[in-house]
């Protein structure tokens, strides 16, 4: 049975489009029928990130409107084959976006996929809020940050209120997904621990990002670094998380740095 | 002031991040009591309203009613603008006047 996921974090600049595109990918490594729909009107990005930003044609406005059919607008992923992406509009009016044309989309989308991965824009807005109204299950992307998990909790008290499913009193079940995190920092007090943030959001945690120049480099050449490098240590934990959605064991990794003894002795960064 | 426990485990000033949970961890209690009642607001304000207005002539939008939680002690503030032409209620006699 499909599942709709929504990956949120009210704060911006947190990985969520990232994080939809690399999970996204993952899922679809993994044999898994997948399509990812950005939410973020105005501000599309996740056609750039999955490097489809010259074939999108129609888009999610365009088919809430009417204007194409949601075959025309679906765009296949030229590495993947299993992973769709149906992209946000640049119109600036997000009021096209109603709930009533979402309900509809998520619907149709149920009947050809396995996972339905909406990327929602940053905030608690229009946009945010029908991002995640028809959610099964939330990811909720945060950083080791003050800012990023006072809004995470906001975010959770939406999830468990303002969604199909809390209104019909049932539960959408959320995974809390850490991103940029550094072990390193964190060990010295630097920087929020994984305990702290578990313990202060209360949400059973899905993965642990390290922060990496990976993840940069891959959205440089538009492509989820699930699939750009997958030895690397973000690639390595996105499809742990991946794995963890699809209900399998396994076991948590803190992020480590490799670092070797040449970089220790000069103070290098493992890059 | 030398700090002993910092000494002992190895942690310097840059230790921030218990500052940081501690933070959170009050703030996050304040806004989560909170947020079972955002209504409780716009009801008291509402009511005010609706009473005032039977004796008055208000502009809703000058109605502000607002609640500071502290620790020991909340408040409730109500800021009611009484425009000069309405000082006197609807049947003609004379009312108090606000604030």
């Amino acid at each position: 049975m499909a599942k709709v996921l929504v990956v949120t974090s009210g704060k911006g600049g947190v990985g969520k489009t990232t994080s939809t595109a690399a999970l996204g990918a993952a899922l679809a490594q993994m044999g898994e029928k997948v399509v990812v729909v950005d939410f973020d009107v105005g501000l599309r990005n996740l056609d750039l990130v999955l490097g489809a930003e010259r074939r999108v044609v129609f888009d999610l406005i365009n088919v809430v409107q009417g204007v194409a059919k949601l075959s025309q607008a679906l765009i296949r992923d030229k590495r993947l084959e299993n992973l769709w992406l149906l992209p946000a509009s640049q119109t600036r009016d997000k009021d096209a976006l109603t709930d009533e044309g979402v309900s509809g989309i998520i619907a149709e989308l149920r009947t050809k996929f396995d996972w339905i991965l909406c990327d929602s824009p940053a905030g608690i807005e229009r946009g945010a809020m029908l991002a995640m109204r028809f959610a099964d299950e939330a990811i909720i992307v945060a950083n080791p940050e003050v800012s990023s998990v006072r809004d995470s909790d906001r975010i959770i008290g939406m999830l468990d209120s303002k969604t199909v499913r809390a209104e019909k009193g049932e539960r959408v079940e959320k995974h809390l997904l850490i991103a940029r995190y550094d072990t390193a920092r964190a060990s010295r007090g630097e920087m929020l621990n994984i305990e702290d943030i578990l313990e202060i959001l209360a949400t059973p945690l899905l993965g642990i990002i390290p922060e990496s120049q990976d993840v940069l480099r891959a959205s440089n050449v538009g492509s989820p670094v699930t699939l750009n490098d997958a030895n690397s240590a973000p690639a390595r934990a996105y499809s742990d998380a991946a794995r963890r959605l699809m209900g399998q064991i396994v076991p948590m990794m803190v992020p480590a740095e490799r670092k070797g003894l040449m970089d220790r002795l000069l103070g290098r960064r493992a890059a | 002031m030398m700090n002993l426990p910092r000494l002992f485990t190895g942690r310097t000033a840059s230790a921030s991040a218990p500052v940081a949970r501690e933070r959170l961890q009050i703030l996050l209690a304040h806004e989560r009591g909170l947020r079972g009642q955002p209504d409780l607001l716009e009801l008291l304000r509402a009511e005010i309203l609706a009473t005032v207005s039977r004796h008055v002539m208000l502009d809703p939008e000058k109605v502000v009613v607002r609640m500071d939680r502290g620790n020991h002690v909340s408040t409730l503030e109500i800021d009611i603008e009484v425009p000069m032409a309405a000082e006197t209620s609807r049947d003609g006699a004379p009312v108090a006047r606000f604030g």
